[in-house]
């Protein structure tokens, strides 16, 4: 009746049932808060069927942060293993344990994070900077969004019912094969990464035709504010890139759910093809997560050195190269796998040649600030600790290109510090900065400066004391994923100065929370106006908080840094009356298709195969009938906008 | 006031950082950057020279930025003051061609240094490089002496000043072989035989090690890599040669998952021991073909 879910499916490791409860609770007292205040219907009406890309971009980005204190509560563990216990061959985690936590930070880092706060500043930016009043296919983003949130449900739902894989994030056959992962923890990983790795796909489309479609009339591919052309490249990297993690996961969830021997090692199946695609797939997959951070600076440092951009044409080329040559990298995810000197030195010079372009990036943004007017507002730290721990990532990073110098440092902690400085100095710093740089045009006020940059130091030397002693570690031999080691090798010192280092990171997590809390409680002092920085760009060129049809008005675009012109030129008086405007029509099909796709996930997971059909047929219904709606935008009026309009701006035109 | 102060406060929280680090690193032996075999040493020179190419860019970023921040901080009103300048193609010319050309030289290094340590490439040498087989197992290594008919659990000898060549295999989850001190990890897979070229130079007990998760007892996957003489190395054979007999049903046992670290030895019986791991893996065709192949070879003899 319910396949291989037994009572033996519940936790029984004190840690996992914390966790449990904990998550439960939580789950419970925000369910228990809307009921009280009686919010259901405006949280249904208002948010969770909403097409409006600005709300789901919110609720992408509430959803990774979410996630982000799980993976740094996992990241915690993992170092409290090594700095204090490790070293005894004790500790409170067993190697299961320990296995389970490190494949569950990276997962969820990458995937349920990163993926999800990106998607949310893409939402929430994009058709605004284009001007464009909505994305291409506003549906299918609400149903990319829900099952973005099925996907984490799901691998959620492993922490209570079952296991987590152990098998890394990346899960290498034979490995996760049945033979040695007989466990449900593999199937949560495919079953959840391929619901919502499909959702990443068709955002991926979504955008790109956003992009090509929608932009601005007289706004050329060349008048692009460069977030958006970054945007455009991490999302032909997710079009072209995801179906190679679709299939591959396909046909690992086919070997352990039917018996083929794709990436078996007998039946002529062959775990290296499945190393070679997953990383086909997962070096794109890095870059579609750092170019759209490239962009967020691209349009900082030009704001706040009251300076336009520096090599506008340079920082394009540049972008585009970065995107082509991300896809002809992925083999240096395995130079000691012994393929010949010839591949091994292809692959690591192209590798170094990402180098040039990264660095002409860095050069621009360096003499944007030349000769500008630099205000060291908390988006601008971040931009200056972005480039100082990047620029460490990158020089070890071109170290690891070469395969002599990678034969020696690969899978040691010098690769986990290398990526680590990539991946929280490029992706997680371009994030806050962005998150600190756009609140204002979301809000109508600003985040507290002060503890803004409290939280930023802490982070940046968090980072600094978390990861530095990695590179150390690595050349002293030791290697990634230890849950112990001999206590003689003298590596302890180091563990405990990074595990205080992910403690910093902690203290500066929790200057952030207070400054979300401390900012709406202050929110009437801190209040800005739609445009706080002197922006630049046409998302500033509308009224706080952006009215649901983005832009009252149409006018075309002529030049780059759009609304900078306007204003140096005298902006316009505002209309007094305005055209009629569509916008989308709330449905409530994102949230069905996500469930029900969250049914079919969990019924294949536990081989619940009467359930798994029945869902099967009822998501593909879903979806047939999503398409078939009759009324899908409602009009509003000119009267209605002239007065969302007047109230916007205070009757002043 | 506090503007001036935040500088030197920052550059003395990286200072002590810094310092830190490098006491605490100081206690333990930097097994890469302390190279004790051929490869090993060419391999650290690569890392100092790749390092110091790779500083010629980071130092002028790093000044730059700190520089520029200073220099052109609102409220400097010497500074100058250029709003709408937004290219210059000599200058964008100077930061295309100067990665190009410091990446240029790299790739020249790059492709000639991976040719030189690719680790199927044999080690110059007068003396006649010793063959093991290493068969990674969940979780121990066994090492495989054909010429000497000896195996061994977790222990590796290595006599100095000869070239080893190692082929590398495993009945277990991707693992991967690696001594730091020595040089060149490489993946160990089922079925498949990757080749490895290594030396020590100075005499001493190396640590070898797993760096690829293959289950549960992965990091304590870990060996002794013994390099001393040539007298050494016979005491060390013969005796492994008195102890207990490996054949196919004794590799049955040693291959269950094991987490025991202690080292083993063994007299090899079963010569084509390490075929016979590679041949579980073989298709039913090229196992048919592997099986006459030793047919042949059991007929020779």
């Amino acid at each position: 009746m319910f396949g291989r879910l037994t009572l033996d499916a519940l936790p029984d490791n004190i840690v996992t049932i914390g966790g449990v409860v904990s998550g439960a609770l939580a789950i419970l007292a925000v369910v228990a808060a809307i009921t009280y205040f009686k919010k259901w219907t405006w949280l249904w009406k208002n948010w969770l069927t909403s097409l409006d890309p600005k709300k789901i971009g919110i609720m992408y980005i509430v959803v990774a942060m979410v996630m982000l204190l799980r993976g740094l509560a996992d990241a915690a563990m993992l170092r409290a293993q090594q700095a204090f216990f490790a070293s005894n061959g004790g500790g409170p985690f067993d190697a299961d344990f320990f296995q389970q936590v490190f494949s569950a930070h990276g997962t969820i880092m990458i995937f349920f994070v990163a993926m999800g706060v990106l998607f949310g500043i893409i939402n929430l930016i994009v058709p605004l900077q284009i001007g464009a009043r909505d994305v291409a296919f506003p549906l299918l983003n609400a149903i990319s969004f829900w099952l973005f949130v099925a996907g984490m449900i799901l691998i959620n739902i492993s922490l209570g019912l079952g296991e987590f894989s152990t098998a890394g994030w990346l899960a290498y056959p034979p490995l996760s094969s049945l033979e040695y992962s007989p466990g449900v923890g593999v199937d949560y990983w495919i079953w959840s990464l391929q619901i919502a790795g499909v959702g990443s796909l068709l955002s991926g489309i979504n955008f790109l035709t956003t992009i090509f479609t929608m932009r601005r009339k007289g706004m050329s591919l060349m008048k692009m504010p460069i977030f958006v052309w970054s945007v455009m490249g991490s999302m032909i990297l997710v079009a072209l890139a995801f179906p190679i993690l679709t299939v591959t996961l396909t046909l690992l969830g086919l070997d352990r759910t039917i018996g083929t021997h794709f990436f078996t090692s007998d039946a002529g199946g062959n775990p290296m093809m499945y190393v070679n695609l997953i990383w086909a797939w997962g070096h794109p997959e890095v870059y579609i997560l750092i170019l759209p951070a490239f962009g967020i600076f691209s349009e900082i440092v030009p704001v706040f050195s009251h300076k336009k951009l520096f090599g506008y044409k340079s920082m394009v080329w540049a972008l585009m190269a970065i995107t082509v040559l991300s896809f002809t990298v992925w083999l240096h995810h395995f130079f000691t796998m012994g393929a010949g000197a010839n591949v091994n030195a292809f692959f690591g010079i192209m590798t170094m040649v990402i180098a040039i372009p990264t660095g002409v990036k860095v050069f621009n943004w360096l003499f944007t600030m030349f000769r500008g007017r630099i205000i060291m507002a908390t988006p601008m730290l971040w931009f200056a600790g972005f480039v100082t721990t990047f620029a460490i990532g990158g020089l070890t990073g071109v170290l690891m290109a070469v395969p002599g110098i990678d034969y020696q440092v690969h899978n040691s902690l010098f690769l986990v510090a290398h990526f680590h400085n990539m991946i929280i100095g490029g992706v997680v710093f371009g994030v806050f900065a962005g998150i600190t740089y756009w609140w204002p045009k979301f809000t109508g006020f600003r985040l507290h400066e002060g503890l803004g940059k409290v939280a930023f130091w802490c982070w940046l030397f968090g980072f600094l004391l978390a990861f530095l002693p990695l590179y150390a570690l690595g050349f002293m031999g030791a290697v990634r994923r230890l849950d112990h080691y001999d206590s003689s090798l003298g590596w302890q010192g180091l563990f405990i100065v990074a595990a205080i280092g992910i403690v910093v990171i902690l203290i500066g997590v929790f200057f952030q929370i207070v400054q979300l809390g401390y900012s709406i409680w202050k929110r009437k002092e801190l209040a800005v106006s739609s445009d706080p920085w002197d922006g630049r760009t046409l998302e500033w060129a509308t009224s706080t908080p952006v009215p649901e049809y983005n832009f009252a008005t149409m006018t075309p675009v002529t030049t780059r840094d759009e609304f900078w012109e306007q204003k140096q030129r005298g902006l316009a008086p505002r209309p007094r009356s305005f055209e009629p405007i569509s916008v989308p029509k709330n449905t409530g099909y994102g949230v069905y298709i996500g469930a029900m796709s969250l049914i079919v996930g969990f019924a294949i997971v536990w081989h619940v195969w009467w359930l798994f059909v029945i869902a099967l047929i009822a998501l593909v219904v879903l979806i047939i009938s999503s398409t078939l709606r009759e009324q899908t935008e409602h009009t509003l009026s000119s009267r209605e906008v002239t007065a969302i309009e007047k109230k916007a701006w205070g009757g002043v035109s | 006031m506090r503007i001036r102060r935040a500088p030197l406060l920052v550059s003395l929280a990286i200072v002590i950082i810094f310092g830190v680090i490098w006491l605490l690193a100081s206690r333990g032996q930097m097994e890469v950057l302390d190279p004790k075999g051929v490869i090993a040493s060419e391999q650290y020179n690569l890392i100092i020279f790749t390092t110091a190419l790779g500083l010629l860019v980071i130092i002028p970023v790093f000044a730059m930025l700190f520089g520029f921040m200073w220099k052109y901080r609102a409220g400097n009103d010497k500074a100058r003051y250029t709003p709408d300048v937004a290219s210059n193609n000599r200058l964008e010319a100077v930061w295309w061609g100067i990665p190009i050309i410091i990446i240029a030289i790299l790739s020249v290094v790059t492709y000639f240094t991976t040719h030189q340590l690719d680790p199927y490439r044999a080690i110059q040498s007068d003396k006649k490089p010793i063959r093991v087989q290493v068969v990674a197992l969940q979780w121990r290594w066994l090492f495989i002496y054909p010429d000497e008919n000896i195996a061994t659990i977790n222990e590796l000898y290595m006599p100095v000043g000869r070239p080893v060549e190692f082929f590398i295999t495993a009945d277990a989850p991707m693992s991967a072989f690696w001594i730091p001190s020595l040089g060149s990890q490489t993946y160990a897979m089922n079925g498949m035989t990757a080749k490895l070229h290594l030396q020590a130079d100075k005499a001493g007990v190396y640590r070898g090690t797993n760096t690829n998760i293959n289950g549960e007892g992965y990091a304590r996957m870990n060996f002794s890599a013994i390099a001393g003489s040539d007298i050494e190395y016979a005491k060390w054979v013969q005796a492994a040669q008195r102890s207990q007999s490996m054949n196919w049903s004794t590799y049955e046992q040693v291959k269950e998952p094991s987490q025991d670290e202690h080292p083993q030895f063994y007299r090899l019986e079963e010569s084509a021991l390490y075929d016979k791991v590679m041949g579980k893996y073989m298709d039913h065709m090229s196992r048919d073909a592997h099986d006459m192949k030793a047919h042949h070879e059991g007929m020779s003899q």
